[in-house]
């Protein structure tokens, strides 16, 4: 399938400026998300996948900002003609993108334990969501959220729906969280580390949920985590995202049996197997992320990259560029410096 | 919940009558009474005074039994609704209080009305541009607010009347009204004089709020649940009054109950400065002169307020914050 991706994101900065400088932590991120697709994003801890998320929605805080990029959204109305508009263009406070937050867009997010307010009732939380975005009445709504929560599998959800958050388990609590996503039918749903505080039963459970929702809604899913077996179950393509740059992305098949970057080469050696010599120890990353204040020069992964080549990769910046027919990876491995040393 | 009320009313009852005890014990505590007040008095204006006119008097106040006997003396009286008969006053304490307390409530209520109403909204707006310039000005305000005494601000706010508009800002009446009966007019006069008392008794309160509203509130505004409501798309302003503003105003909530009690020891001075026929003077006056039932009586009656005003703000808590409500069930 061929067609125009729903969402585009082409070289997207966003920066944070405090008083102890710039943090770069999205440096031009580009990807697209093909309609009905999941697409995983996948990286370390302050690699940028979160605010990218946060970025789309434009819903960065201060002092972070959108300093470049595009990211379109491609509609199509009745007549099938589509159109685009690019989020990254509209003012983050005004009616245009509030009506696509919650409403093309939803946000299930990691901390289901502290994403509710616990001082109303889920019923009013998840309410209050639908008549933001459909002119329907209080008792509609109402309705829509129980049927809702049954479909996220809340047992006895008529009852539920007068419950506070602090009522519900972990578990639960994620649930009610995507039913709320869910409530205006959105085209893309963004799901940040959804099981990430989760054990690892309920994990299983809850993306089993999203899969079946995305089977019958046919919506996009950009599901963000560090867990590459999460993104194994979940996603059709993979972004793997390195100190704000995509360094590799492409079908998940390929990402997994022929990954061509050392990072996401490094990353896949370092998930545990069953078929492990016992008591073996496990490959890990040398070096840790650098501190986000300290970026490296050239290709950012260069100090723990095991076939770094001096001269090039500390001195050049790589592009993501295509490998083979649908992978792209930004490495000197496989291609040409092709422009002047950074500064 | 209902069980979580009557309970707390009876502890509040509890506390009521420990209080009594203790006003009746801090009455006690200055060596002498008020007969040995009282002679001291005679005799600095030149009268002689025997020992058997002090015995005597002391006999007739009931001064010469065991202070617990005097303790359930008093108690007795008071549950008939006798609060006794100021010492040095020769009237019963009611007559003397009465007013006084009503129209100290009436400063009371119009000072913590003026701080929130002030302090609420600078407070959010501080949080929510913090570091803007206003911010800035807000929090120097709010410090020199802070700093300045009230009984200064009171004299300047009073030398300023009176100089630029001519009017004696003092007291909580006109001249005309100050026998008068009350009468909607009268009502109207006090409402006009309370804004006044209202501002200089409330400014550094208000400085304060603003302080602790502003660093509740960008506490709050770090929560997920504001992520969570901003990506469903709700308008700035109406997602910070609904989710953190709520969550903030806890701490409001639950030092309610210590406001009355501040306001009238904070407002002895700024009272006798501007004449507001308040407690705070009265009970300044019955502790020096040592008139135990009216004394004993206002710090009685000031401590079944403060207790009051912790009961309504336990209540209102739970119906602010229903994570109490469900903690308070088990």
């Amino acid at each position: 399938m061929n067609s125009a991706p729903i969402l585009t994101v082409d070289n997207l900065k966003t920066y944070f400026f405090t008083d102890e400088g710039t943090v770069k932590a999205v440096d031009g991120a580009s990807f697209a998300v093909q309609a009905g697709k999941t697409v995983g994003i996948v990286g370390e801890s302050g690699c940028g996948k979160s605010v990218t998320a946060l970025s789309i929605l434009r819903i960065i805080q201060r002092p972070g900002r959108i300093i470049d990029g595009e990211i379109l959204l491609r509609r199509v109305d009745g007549a099938g003609k589509s159109s685009e508009v690019d989020l990254a263009r509209l003012d983050p406070e005004g009616g245009e993108i509030r009506a696509i937050r919650g409403g093309e867009i939803a946000l299930v997010f990691q901390e289901p334990m502290t994403s509710f307010s616990p001082h109303y009732t889920i019923g009013n939380q998840i309410i209050e969501t639908i008549q933001l975005h459909q002119d329907i009445s209080k008792a509609e709504a109402r309705n829509r959220s129980i049927e809702l929560l049954r479909m996220v599998g809340i047992p006895r959800p008529e009852r539920r729906i007068d419950e506070y958050p602090f009522e519900l388990s972990g578990g639960l609590r994620q649930r009610v969280m995507i039913a709320m996503a869910l409530s205006c039918n959105p085209r893309i749903l963004i799901a940040d580390e959804p099981t990430t505080a989760l054990d690892v039963t309920t994990q299983a459970q809850i993306l089993d949920l999203l899969r079946e929702i995305q089977e019958r809604t046919r919506m996009s899913v950009i599901i963000i985590t560090h867990d590459m077996g999460v993104i194994a179950e979940m996603a059709d393509d993979v972004i793997v995202m390195y100190l704000g740059r995509v360094v590799e992305s492409g079908p998940v098949d390929e990402i997994f049996h022929q990954p061509k970057h050392p990072y996401t080469q490094a990353l896949l050696r370092s998930i545990p197997s069953i078929f492990a010599e016992p008591r073996s120890k496990l490959p890990t990353i040398a070096g840790s992320i650098p501190h986000p204040h300290n970026r490296p020069s050239g290709c950012p992964f260069h100090p723990r990259c095991n076939e770094r080549m001096a001269g090039l990769c500390d001195v050049y910046a790589p592009r993501l560029l295509p490998i083979g027919e649908r992978q792209m990876a930004s490495c000197f491995l496989y291609h040409e410096p092709e422009e002047a040393p950074q500064a | 919940m209902l069980t979580y009320i009557i309970r707390r009313f009876l502890l509040a009852l509890l506390t009521i009558a420990s209080i009594s005890v203790l006003s009746f014990a801090i009455i006690q505590l200055p060596p002498g009474d008020y007969v040995t007040a009282y002679i001291a008095q005679l005799a600095s204006s030149g009268v002689d005074v025997t020992p058997e006119f002090a015995e005597n008097l002391r006999q007739q106040y009931g001064l010469d039994s065991p202070i617990y006997v005097q303790y359930f003396k008093w108690m007795e009286q008071i549950a008939r609704g006798n609060f006794g008969r100021s010492l040095e006053w020769q009237v019963p304490v009611l007559t003397i209080i009465g007013d006084r307390l009503w129209l100290t409530m009436a400063v009371s209520i119009s000072a913590v009305l003026f701080t929130w109403g002030l302090a609420l909204p600078i407070g959010i707006y501080s949080a929510v541009r913090q570091y803007s310039i206003a911010d800035y000005i807000f929090t120097f305000v709010g410090f020199i607010g802070l700093a300045v005494p009230s009984f200064l601000l009171a004299l300047i706010l009073m030398y300023l009347g009176f100089r630029y508009f001519g009017a004696n800002i003092g007291g909580l009446f006109s001249p005309e009204y100050l026998q008068a009966d009350w009468s909607p007019a009268k009502v109207w006069d006090l409402i006009k004089h309370l804004p006044l008392p209202a501002l200089i008794l409330g400014t550094a309160g208000t400085a304060q709020l603003i302080r602790i509203m502003r660093a509740n509130l960008l506490d709050e505004l770090r929560k997920p649940y504001v992520i969570t409501a901003r990506a469903k798309g709700m308008s700035e302003f109406r997602l910070i009054l609904k989710y953190p503003v709520r969550a903030a105003l806890n701490p409001f909530v639950s030092t309610l109950g210590y406001l009355f009690p501040f306001i009238i020891s904070g407002s002895i001075i700024v009272a006798l400065v501007l004449g507001l026929p308040t407690i705070g003077p009265l009970l300044l006056r019955a502790l020096v002169a040592q008139d135990m039932f009216l004394a004993g009586t206002i710090v009685l009656f000031l401590g079944i307020l403060t207790v009051l005003g912790t009961f309504i703000s336990d209540i209102l808590l739970m119906w602010i914050d229903p994570r109490i409500r469900f903690e308070r069930r088990e």
